[in-house]
């Protein structure tokens, strides 16, 4: 991507970013009790983690059938809670086995 | 032991867990067309991980400029929680400008710990906690990035994954354990699969179908299933 497009993008991303962090850090005294708010807030992150992971990632390798082997393996290892990482390593790996196989068995 | 290395040793294991997942930023950057310094200059002035995700989806993807306001505007909203929780945990050695600084560090794992401080914290534990974590941040899209242009297609493809991975580690648990969390976040993905197959409304871009997913599901959740108490946000 050329530099001056990143740029207008980064400035963006990064000033937004900055300005709802701080501008309440500064000039907000209140802790905020709204139940509404901040039950909205709260599903927030997961909602947004979901929407942008489902369907994206059945995209998101080589082939359709290693991605739904990563997923399928990813949710399974997450439904056990097995941390981050181990979720994160086993989905690849589920990928990279399933891409070996397509290449050298079919 | 002095505040600062309080700070340092919170600091760590958070610094190592953000390794490991900006590695895999890194790694998705550039496959999207980013260059190296590109991917650690989006870490470095970031320091998210939705909101990096979603703004590099729509840079990408050539998006508009409302749209990436409004995406980062939603998806790190919950930080000025974060700010005005942690406004009222800080000493009076953090004036304005200490402030401004440091606000820029509140991520929901540096929250968490910082929170977790029983005494009220000055400039010296954050400088240290924040160390750890901007270095393993910033490190680790950097060492993706490398990776992601030397590496096999094949093999970037299966680290591609990784960060889906990890947010699947995030919300299925969550999902596991609360049936509100589990339709509020079914009702997301279902809109997320009809903006992405749906003739006519899969014309509308990745950034803002996110949006419309995340906000609509969870003013339904917020309506329909207002949470009781606090819950622990994590990202």
């Amino acid at each position: 991507m050329n530099w001056a497009e990143f740029f207008k993008y980064l400035a963006l991303m990064a000033g937004v970013t900055y300005l709802i962090r701080v501008l309440p850090y500064i000039f907000m005294r209140k802790e905020v009790n709204n139940r509404f708010f901040k039950s909205f807030l709260a599903y927030i992150p997961y909602t947004v983690l979901a929407a942008m992971t489902f369907p994206a990632i059945l995209s998101a390798t080589g082939s359709i059938y290693s991605a739904i082997a990563g997923l399928l393996v990813g949710v399974a290892v997450a439904f056990f809670e097995k941390g981050l990482l181990v979720v994160a390593l086993s989905s690849c790996v589920a990928v990279l086995l399933t891409e070996l196989i397509q290449k050298f068995v079919f | 032991m002095s505040s600062f290395k309080k700070g340092l040793t919170d600091g760590l294991p958070i610094g190592l867990g953000y390794l490991a997942v900006s590695f895999s930023f890194g790694i998705l950057a550039v496959a999207g067309g980013l260059n190296v310094w590109q991917a650690t200059l989006i870490s470095m002035t970031n320091l998210t991980s939705a909101g990096q995700f979603a703004g590099l989806t729509i840079m990408v993807s050539g998006g508009g400029i409302a749209e990436m306001i409004v995406s980062q505007f939603i998806i790190n909203l919950r930080y000025s929680l974060m700010s005005i929780s942690l406004s009222q945990h800080i000493d009076l050695s953090m004036k304005i400008p200490q402030k401004l600084f440091f606000g820029e560090f509140h991520t929901d794992e540096i929250f968490a710990v910082s929170m977790g401080r029983p005494e009220k914290l000055g400039r010296k534990y954050f400088l240290g906690v924040i160390i750890a974590p901007y270095v393993g941040w910033s490190l680790g899209t950097f060492l993706g990035a490398v990776c992601g242009e030397i590496l096999p297609s094949m093999i970037t493809s299966a680290l591609g994954v990784a960060l889906y991975g990890m947010f699947i580690a995030i919300v299925v648990p969550v999902m596991k354990h609360s049936w509100k969390m589990s339709i509020v976040v079914a009702i997301a993905v279902i809109m997320s699969v009809c903006f992405t197959y749906v003739p006519g409304i899969n014309q509308i871009t990745s950034g803002f179908a996110v949006i419309i997913c995340a906000v609509s599901a969870s003013l339904f959740g917020a309506i329909v299933f207002p949470l009781k108490e606090e819950k622990k946000e994590q990202t």
